[in-house]
């Protein structure tokens, strides 16, 4: 996948702890790793945005073992439950972490992370050749279902980003969202591509250090979802002074107009390139992008297809849809459409069931120019802090565990729950902030005479949005 | 409402909180204290108090004491 030359001497990795390592040197630390390791082996990764972490990542990709990348803060229930789900006969985790519920002993270690060799066997594991990376689809109400992206996969988004977004070798991304996340992962991918560094702290926006390593390494582009637009904009971000800072992105969810117009006239402005984007971990990551010239006359637009990609609308019959302001569902076309879900072990054998098209559940309409706006949701989730979290999965998992009559509604950021019974409106938020252990504020409960049904007893959303829309 | 209590009210309704924790609480001790929850807090503390807060007041509040400092050194508002 990557070159680490043996003769770059550019910084690959620079990390809030000190930890500094040239492409040379990554490539050299990634074969120590992975010399531990049998080739097509699973590897769980838990994440965090440090140089351990990158050259684990990197090295299992170069080295075709198949990382399967989780969010570090996973409840030990979930790890578990994963673990003996797709039994990985190998863990590249934080060397502090214990994992007490399997057999396991560290057989590796460096910068902070540790490779557990687990009581699972190599020989166990079959698995589809195109197979590079398993990731879980931004959400977090625990599903084990995984998203199968392939080498190939990988690589031509890698390409594509670099291409639309003018990356060369000076450029100095900062970690802002973490590595698990699709689109995270994915400032990695093609960073390290172009051969440029990657400042990697596991501090916050809200951080004085993250701000101090910002200024010291010279950053040049900070990514966000909606809500990292909303925290910059209370952070007074506009009045910093950031020399450095070449480029944004946005992605994870649609920024409010009023916030994607702010940054786009401060951008211009600054004479920094502010991109809004749209993507899936479905389709690797990136699909669609909205060229930075267009950024304040195309307001609320998500863009134009990435180069190699193409767009186009389908209505409920199946049928391409032609004229402009007319919604359909959004289709997307490229090479970066992964191969499928995984639920169990055996799926990691299948191949590739999409065959280059993937159908997105997003409802969008494009304008006269052919920019296109994503106007609403086919399924019913929402994007909570860009997390993509189900609502009908939610509403089941509330209604197993406490038994009351409730419904789940709401937008982004902004979960709603609807309950009959007032008594038992704290447990459900309660709940309902546990299963996804996403923070409070986005969650809110509702006690209501009834819940709406219709005649077969199914429950009337669209009844329930007047409790929300502003 | 003393100014102790509306920052104390402050704190326990942006990070969801009893007040008897709050003594010596700092950023990332409590799920509900990550970044998330620190923009709520700002926004309810400049609401209480009826301030506009600096960028490096906002980012240096890291603990429940230090909050407190910021606020008197830099806003005038007394404990």
């Amino acid at each position: 996948m990557w070159k680490f030359d043996e003769n770059n001497n550019n910084p690959a990795l620079i990390g809030n702890n000190g930890d500094r390592l040239s492409y040379a040197r990554l490539g050299e630390e990634c074969r120590k790793l992975t010399g531990n390791i049998d080739k097509r082996s699973l590897v769980f990764v838990l994440c965090k945005n440090t140089v351990g972490c990158v050259v684990g990542y990197a090295g299992f990709i170069n080295a075709h073992i198949v990382p399967v990348m989780l969010n570090e803060e996973i409840p030990e229930e979930q790890l578990k439950d994963l673990i003996a789900r797709y039994e990985p006969p190998y863990m590249w985790v934080p060397s502090g972490r214990e994992i007490g519920y399997i057999e396991n002993s560290t057989i590796y270690e460096a910068f902070g992370y540790k490779l557990l060799r687990t009581c699972y066997d190599t020989e166990n594991i079959k698995m589809y050749d195109g197979l590079a990376l398993l990731l879980t689809t931004s959400g977090s109400t625990g599903s084990p279902k995984f998203v199968r992206q392939s080498y190939d996969n990988i690589l031509v988004n890698a390409r594509s980003i670099v291409s639309y977004l003018e990356l060369d070798e000076t450029e100095r991304p900062i970690t802002t969202l973490p590595m698990n996340y699709t689109y995270g992962l994915s400032i990695i991918n093609s960073h390290l591509l172009t051969g440029a560094t990657l400042l990697l702290t596991e501090y916050g926006l809200m951080q004085k250090g993250f701000w101090e390593f910002f200024r010291e390494y010279g950053a040049t582009s900070i990514a966000g979802v909606p809500y990292t637009y909303e925290m910059l904009d209370r952070l007074r971000f506009f009045r910093m002074d950031l020399p450095t800072l070449r480029y944004m992105t946005q992605a994870g969810g649609k920024l409010l107009p009023d916030l994607h117009e702010k940054f786009a006239l401060y951008a211009r402005d600054k004479g920094i390139r502010f991109y809004i984007m749209y993507g899936q971990c479905e389709a690797t990551a990136r699909m669609g992008y909205l060229p930075y010239q267009k950024a304040v006359e195309k307001k609320g637009a998500m863009g134009i297809a990435i180069p190699g990609g193409r767009f186009h609308l389908i209505d409920v019959n199946g049928d391409t849809v032609t004229e402009p302001e007319t919604v359909g569902e959004l289709v997307y076309e490229g090479a970066n459409v992964t191969l499928g879900y995984a639920e169990k072990k055996e799926d990691l054998l299948k191949g590739d069931e999409r065959n280059g098209v993937l159908v997105t559940g997003d409802m969008a309409q494009f304008d006269k120019d052919g920019y296109y706006y994503i106007v609403g949701r086919k399924k019913r989730f929402l994007k909570i802090y860009g997390n993509r979290v189900n609502l009908d999965e939610m509403e089941r998992k509330l209604k197993a565990e406490t038994g009351a009559d409730c419904a789940v509604g709401g937008k982004d950021d902004h979960m709603v729950i609807f309950v009959t019974d007032p008594e038992m409106q704290e447990a459900l938020r309660d709940r309902a902030i546990k299963i996804t252990r996403l923070n409070p504020a986005a969650f809110y409960s509702m006690a209501i005479p009834e819940i709406p049904k219709n005649d077969a007893g199914k429950t009337q959303y669209r009844e329930l949005e007047k409790y929300y829309v502003d | 409402m003393t100014n102790l209590e509306k920052y104390n009210g402050a704190f326990c309704e942006a990070l969801e909180v009893d007040e008897s924790k709050l003594a010596g609480l700092k950023y990332q001790d409590i799920d509900a204290w990550d970044s998330v929850g620190h923009m709520s807090l700002i926004s309810l503390l400049e609401e209480a108090f009826d301030i506009m807060m600096d960028t490096d007041d906002i980012i240096d509040l890291s603990s429940y004491e230090k909050g407190k400092e910021i606020l008197a050194a830099n806003y005038d508002i007394e404990f």
